[in-house]
């Protein structure tokens, strides 16, 4: 079977339902919680991809570099709060966020 | 079936492999080298779609930076990770629910609306025969309009690291460090005492501490 189109959108499709399913499985830990929200981006950035290959437009692969930047910036801002967080309960339980009674 | 079609399925089935391994995982520094396989494969997805300055972007950006932070983090923090876990079974099926409700609803966006069918007509940016990847990426990315967005995404990444030293950063207290200011603001007043000293007679100079103890000659 020859691969075509519908065949990434499926995979980027089973890729963000496996990043939103590790949201749930893995509510308390923060850290599981940012690598499933990176699955979910690569996700997004293989269906920009596969569309700017196949429409034959490179403006995909230029949007798909920009959720990139945006992505490693969220990685980085991210981790550096759970480091902060951790220094100052010795916890990253996500239940045990609230201190500002939220 | 060509060779490039097996290699598909082969980083298909992979990525997806390793995406499942990255959620289910019970140490998390395993989680993080499942995830860098996932993006490797997903990086040679890129190079089968002929995006190969992105593929190689991934592996350098995602598998050198992002996953190694990901991996320092979950080193550098002492946390039970096992505790972390209590709840997994239980989350299970709230989890096969909303994610089952996700992959139903864009399946039959692909059934149903999407027809395999792509728009004809002018493109934004068309793929120019005869010149790589990179230089078609970098002909459009450096001209206006696009190095607009090029500057503000540049921008976000200073943003972001300012914000994560900003946020990582402390000064312990009693450690000492170097002063500029203070070292310039020195003069030969604050710096240099003279004290006459007498024949046979010794003095230690004041300090802050103690006062000194002044023998008579």
């Amino acid at each position: 079977m020859t691969v075509t189109l519908s065949h990434y959108l499926v995979l980027s499709a089973i890729l963000l339902t496996i990043g939103v399913f590790g949201i749930f499985l893995n509510r308390k830990n923060v850290i599981i919680i940012l690598m499933s929200i990176e699955l979910m981006l690569l996700a997004v950035n293989i269906n920009f991809v596969a569309f700017s290959s196949y429409l034959g437009d490179l403006v995909g692969q230029l949007f798909a570099l920009f959720v990139l930047t945006v992505a490693a910036g969220e990685a980085a801002i991210g981790l550096a709060i759970v480091v902060v967080y951790f220094r100052n309960r010795g916890t990253i339980a996500v239940e045990d966020v609230n201190m500002m009674k939220g | 079936m060509t060779l490039a079609d097996a290699f598909f399925y082969l980083f298909a089935a992979l990525t997806v492999v390793s995406a499942v391994m990255v959620i289910l995982a019970r140490n998390p520094v395993h989680a993080v080298l499942w995830l860098i396989l996932a993006f490797f494969n997903a990086a040679g997805l890129f190079v089968l779609l002929g995006a190969e300055f992105l593929a190689m972007i991934l592996v350098v950006v995602y598998v050198g930076a992002v996953a190694v932070l990901f991996l320092f983090v979950v080193m550098m923090l002492d946390v039970d990770f096992a505790a972390l876990r209590a709840g997994f079974v239980r989350n299970a099926p709230m989890g096969v629910t909303v994610g089952a409700i996700v992959l139903a609803e864009l399946v039959m966006v692909l059934g149903f609306r999407f027809t395999g069918v792509l728009p004809t007509g002018p493109r934004a940016a068309p793929l120019t025969p005869g010149i790589s990847n990179t230089e078609m990426i970098g002909r459009i990315l450096y001209t206006p309009p696009y190095v607009f967005y090029f500057q503000a995404a540049g921008l976000i990444l200073l943003v972001a690291m300012i914000g994560a030293i900003v946020l990582t950063l402390r000064h312990k207290p009693g450690v000492r460090r170097q002063d500029i200011a203070q070292q310039h603001a020195r003069t030969p007043a604050t710096a240099i005492e003279v004290v006459k000293v007498g024949s046979g007679g010794y003095t230690i100079p004041e300090t802050d501490g103690a006062k000194a103890k002044k023998e008579p000659a």
